[in-house]
């Protein structure tokens, strides 16, 4: 939708809600939902992608230099990353702090 | 089957929605309702009626399998009842929510507990706010005709809404009555294939029943809403649209002997018939009664109902449901809010009666008719204990 979300007019909907234009996702960040985010410790990590397999948003990334990043825009925080890390890489730090 | 035919009501049902071509079934059978899902299975088996009908566990999933073949464009057909609605409850707001036009024949039956599978009007009553436009049907030719209506009416793209079709349970669904059935082609002329306005389709991806986030669920609420307010402009049409054709006008309220009545009746269903047996009944002896039988409750017809009800003196509201801890059951907090906001000043009452298949007698309505006659002003007022009068209750 060319408007932000909170913009639409209740008339401007299209009916029942349909959303007829890909890439809406991108417009919500979801990532404000969050209350601990994930860090990466790259001196433990071992590049075995386990954390970007495992998490359910999609929300994670492979840098160039093969380490694993996650994007805060879209992170909800869920921490399965940090639980799965077979090395203990990935911790979840408290917001705000 | 063409013409006039005696048949079970549940049947003329059935072969209604075959008359309208529907392409998706899915249902869970549940008494007073088997009859009509049986048959249509029957149809669909027999090669009859070429459509799906998709089998499931439960009335969860039999309209949340109705909520997809709708979403696909298909012209979609469900019937349920008591039990079975209630555990359709949740789907029945995303239908309405999606704006998919799914039809269902509701046999209208009383609510465990106890146990109790015969007819009042608990059911339909705890599903009257999900978002449904609901007609209720007085006879088996209302309710044949009600199904083609109810289709014309939800796909109509100024609506595109679920309907309900209000059959009371065996009183309607398991009699057998005289049925005019309309020729295949005069159904396909007022009811032609449905066009829908999104499909879910691969070549065309679209997001049906999205998240909707705090910033934009007022939003599509109230665009709901306005939608189904302005339905009724459409259900009139299409009402009108069929007496053209079919040759049986209905309103959103028919009356009885209305003009000159002392007392007026107001009730859904099929205990309008026995109410105007008894208003016959009355009349012979000088008694005034008269009757307004709505036959649309969702959208609420206010404005048609203001203009039947104006200047009338002494209202009764019949219904077939408890209040459930509400100050009265739900019709009449609706005509008395009606009343409240438009200066009618009539003396109404609130009469609860024939709960799960107990039988509206014709004294019943002639005690009524007379307990509102001797009703004065501090009969309505508010009072402390029960606030309805109840009907055959042994005291």
């Amino acid at each position: 939708m060319a408007k932000k979300v909170d913009e639409i007019k209740w008339h401007e909907l299209n009916i029942g809600g349909v959303i007829d234009e890909p890439g809406s996702a991108r417009e919500y960040f979801t990532g404000d939902w969050r209350s601990q985010r994930p860090v990466w410790d790259e001196s433990r990590c071992i590049k075995c992608g386990v954390c970007w397999m495992v998490c359910p948003d999609i929300a994670i990334y492979q840098k160039s230099d093969g380490y694993f990043v996650a994007n805060y825009d879209y992170s909800k925080g869920c921490g399965i990353c940090a639980k799965e890390c077979p090395t203990g890489a990935i911790k979840m730090v408290e917001e705000g702090r | 089957m063409i013409g006039r035919r005696g048949i079970e009501v549940s049947l003329a049902i059935a072969e209604a929605a075959k008359l309208c071509r529907v392409e998706v079934i899915s249902a869970y059978p549940i008494t007073p309702q088997t009859h009509i899902v049986e048959h249509l299975s029957e149809l669909v088996a027999d090669g009859d009626l070429e459509a799906s009908y998709i089998t499931v566990e439960s009335e969860h999933s039999a309209l949340s399998a109705c909520v997809g073949a709708a979403a696909t464009g298909a012209r979609t057909f469900t019937s349920s009842s008591s039990q079975g609605l209630e555990l359709m409850h949740e789907i029945l707001f995303v239908a309405s929510g999606m704006r998919l036009p799914i039809v269902m024949a509701a046999a209208n039956r009383a609510l465990s507990a106890p146990l109790n599978i015969w007819n009042d009007h608990s059911d339909v009553m705890a599903a009257r706010d999900t978002g449904w436009i609901m007609l209720f049907c007085t006879n088996g030719q209302e309710a044949l005709d009600s199904i083609i209506i109810a289709y014309k009416i939800a796909e109509d793209r100024r609506v595109l809404m679920p309907v309900m079709v209000n059959i009371d349970g065996f009183t309607l669904t398991h009699v057998v009555e005289p049925v005019e059935f309309p020729a295949q082609e005069t159904v396909d002329a007022f009811l032609p294939p449905y066009s829908p306005a999104y499909t879910l389709h691969p070549d065309k991806p679209v997001t049906m029943g999205a998240y909707g986030i705090p910033e934009i669920y007022t939003e599509c609420k109230f665009a709901q809403e306005t939608a189904m307010n302005n339905s009724k402009e459409v259900v009139i049409e299409v009402l009108d649209a069929f007496g053209k054709q079919f040759g049986r006008p209905y309103k959103v309220a028919e009356t009885y002997q209305l003009e000159d009545a002392d007392v007026v009746f107001i009730a859904l269903g099929a205990m309008n018939e026995n109410i105007m047996t008894a208003i016959d009944e009355m009349r012979t002896e000088e008694k005034k009664a008269g009757l307004v039988n709505l036959r649309l409750y969702r959208p609420f017809p206010g404005e048609e109902l203001l203009a039947l009800l104006k200047g009338k003196k002494r209202i009764a509201v019949v219904e077939r449901v408890m209040p459930g801890g509400a100050l009265n059951s739900p019709l009449f907090n609706e005509i008395t809010s009606l009343a409240y906001r438009s200066g009618l000043t009539a003396l109404i009452k609130n009469y609860v009666i024939a709960l799960g298949g107990r039988d509206a007698l014709q004294s019943d309505f002639r005690h009524i008719f007379d307990d509102m006659q001797q009703a004065s002003a501090k009969d309505t007022r508010i009072k402390k204990g029960l606030n309805f009068a109840m009907i055959g209750v042994r005291a």
